[in-house]
């Protein structure tokens, strides 16, 4: 019973942990129409600077916004440089953009640190079992992992549903000429939801990284895992990223728990039922 | 919009397959290995080209079938001796249209990126089918026995000195009818309704086109030809792996066709060659192939937009025709 409770609760915390990347990646889909197959790869520059900031300094408090900040400067520096003159690209185009950013990001990996694997201690604050119901007890890092994605979670719906820029970035995603009739400045706006959703990739990058360790070409998986949420919640909305990546956590990590045999393939054949059953996702606004 | 070579072009691509097959009276063993290897490439290139530059789809998800289609190699092993060729490659043919088949009528359901993405996760679910499932043999790859040239009991035995020859013309034969294939397809009613609905799906839908079985039809075919491809690599390699199935191979072989030229049929052709080329001399300049591969895609997307097949002479395309003069027209 404690068992099943543990997987649970490390499924929430998995999806959330999708939630954090999937979110940046079908914000930036729905605005620019680009799609990012680099965004796992920034995912794993979060978790290498984890891993450098924490063994640098011992903490780990101070990567989490090291991870952001250094999110927020490369998103910017990505969409200024590189994406701004790719929205209006073919989709083949923005793939191979997409594709070099990986082998060149993945190569100055490992010409700064290497290819080898390494682990980020768990802070020493969080390093304990919390005693939850009865005898069951949990991992105090993975709940605090838990209560800080769901408040970014919290924080990105506030932000999107109650602020100027938040109602602008809707607006964008909906309809992009009304940006322009409305007078706003869709470069602006670009340049916004790129950067947050670089940085949420890396702040996720970095929250994993004691979870997972750190090692080369980490993002793939997370980057496909990402795709089938995005596909199974529904098209470029961040409720349906949201819900959908709960769901793909936690059937992700029940069935590696109880299916070992179907161990990576459940996620795909729930993917594949919802495209027979609702092809443009669980969650859509249709 | 996709151009078949005229006359002068095809003559052209004739003098280099035949370039190609002369290769064994001068070239070392390892050389022939490596147009083998290109050969190969260009083939799975060529299949994805049929849904890229014919059709329109953009799929991450291809060599799943190219690596189905390799792995048949070693599925038929399981049945005894090593097979005929004769049996083998229709076998891997069927087995990666069956594979095409099932992905393609889930994925079309969606579109464009979300195509793009629905294809990347299902070649990614085959990648597991073959790496972490008894089926594949195990997750480094597993030798294969080469299938065999017999018919009817009556074998022909090559010799390990003739085997690079032997393959190197088998693969460029199968290159040639692949391209020749293809480019009588597109004459067909079949393949001018591809091209149509590349231009437009909705008018090709308005005008009573099924698109949707089109479409399907088209990736199961692209899949079978990427199956082919696949049955020569593992033949000509008699070692295959579940990183065949890998969805960066996808993404090479888009790179293949953006590097030739999305705009030509033989573009593919001419980008695995481009490929295998800059990935050998890179490898003799640097250990550091991705970021050479890396810079070289940068390269192409930010610069040369339509491939070594677009590649004119720029001074006199540039020049706009000028009106004929009195000088001009005096001889």
């Amino acid at each position: 019973m404690s068992g099943l409770a543990a997987q649970l609760l490390n499924g929430l915390q998995y999806g959330l942990l999708l939630f954090l990347i999937s979110s940046g990646l079908t914000l930036i889909f729905g605005v620019m129409g680009v799609i990012n197959l680099a965004h796992g790869s920034l995912f794993m520059i979060g978790a290498y600077i984890a891993f450098v900031v924490a063994g640098g300094t011992g903490s780990l408090w101070l990567a989490l916004p090291a991870a952001v900040l250094g999110g927020l400067a490369l998103g910017a520096l990505l969409e200024r440089g590189l994406f701004r003159r790719f929205y209006h690209r073919e989709h083949l185009d923005q793939v191979l953009l997409t594709f070099a950013l990986i082998l060149l990001f993945e190569e100055g990996r490992s010409m700064l640190l290497g290819n080898d694997f390494h682990s980020v201690a768990v802070p020493a604050a969080l390093d304990v079992a919390v005693p939850m119901v009865g005898d069951f007890s949990y991992s105090a890092y993975r709940l605090a992992v838990l209560v800080a994605c769901l408040a970014v979670a919290a924080a990105m719906f506030l932000a999107i549903e109650r602020t100027r820029i938040g109602s602008a970035i809707r607006a964008a995603a909906e309809k992009p000429e009304m940006v322009d009739l409305l007078g706003l400045d869709a470069r602006q706006i670009h340049l916004v939801v790129f950067a947050v959703g670089t940085a949420l990739a890396m702040l996720a990058g970095a929250l994993a990284a004691p979870l997972h360790s750190v090692y080369p070409n980490m993002g793939h998986g997370f980057l496909i895992i990402c795709f089938v949420v995005v596909v199974v919640g529904g098209v470029g909305s961040i409720a349906g990223a949201f819900w959908g990546a709960l769901l793909i956590g936690v059937v992700d990590t029940l069935s590696k728990a109880y299916l070992p045999f179907a161990a990576g393939l459940a996620v795909y054949v729930l993917m594949a039922a919802v495209l027979l059953w609702r092809p443009t996702g669980l969650f859509a606004r249709s | 919009m996709l151009t078949v070579a005229g006359r002068n072009g095809t003559l052209a691509l004739g003098a280099a397959a035949l370039a190609v097959a002369a290769l064994p009276l001068f070239a070392e063993a390892y050389y022939l290995e490596l147009a083998s290897t290109a050969l190969v490439l260009a083939m799975f290139a060529l299949s994805l080209q049929l849904l890229v530059g014919v059709t329109g789809l953009v799929s991450l998800g291809h060599a799943a079938f190219f690596g189905v289609g390799a792995y048949a190699i070693h599925l038929l092993g399981a049945f005894g001796a090593a097979p005929s060729v004769l049996l083998s490659l229709p076998a891997a043919m069927l087995l990666a249209a069956l594979a095409a088949f099932t992905v393609g009528a889930l994925a079309l359901r969606t579109r464009g990126f979300f195509f793009l993405m629905t294809t990347l996760a299902f070649g990614q679910m085959l990648f597991f089918v073959f790496h972490d499932t008894p089926l594949g043999g195990g997750a480094d790859g597993v030798f294969v026995t080469r299938p065999s040239f017999s018919l009817f009991g009556l074998e022909w035995v090559i010799s390990r000195q003739d085997r690079p020859t032997v393959m190197l013309l088998l693969n460029l034969g199968v290159l040639v009818a692949m391209y020749a294939g293809l480019a009588l397809l597109l004459r067909t009613m079949f393949g001018r309704a591809l091209l149509g609905i590349r231009a437009n799906e909705h008018r090709m839908r308005s005008m009573g086109f099924d698109t949707y079985w089109l479409q399907l039809g088209a990736f199961t075919l692209a899949g079978a030809m990427a199956g082919i491809a696949g049955h020569m690599w593992g033949m000509t390699q008699a070692f295959v792996s579940p990183e065949l199935l890998a969805w960066h191979r996808s993404a090479e072989a888009l790179l293949m066709i953006l590097l030739g030229g999305l705009g030509a049929l033989h573009g593919p052709i001419l980008g695995a060659f481009a490929f295998v080329g800059l990935g050998e001399i890179a490898g003799q300049i640097t250990e550091r192939q991705r970021l050479v591969e890396g810079l070289v895609i940068l390269a192409v997307v930010l610069g040369l937009r339509h491939g070594i097949a677009g590649i004119r002479l720029p001074a006199l395309r540039r020049l706009p025709a000028p009106a004929p003069t009195a000088k001009e027209a005096a001889p």
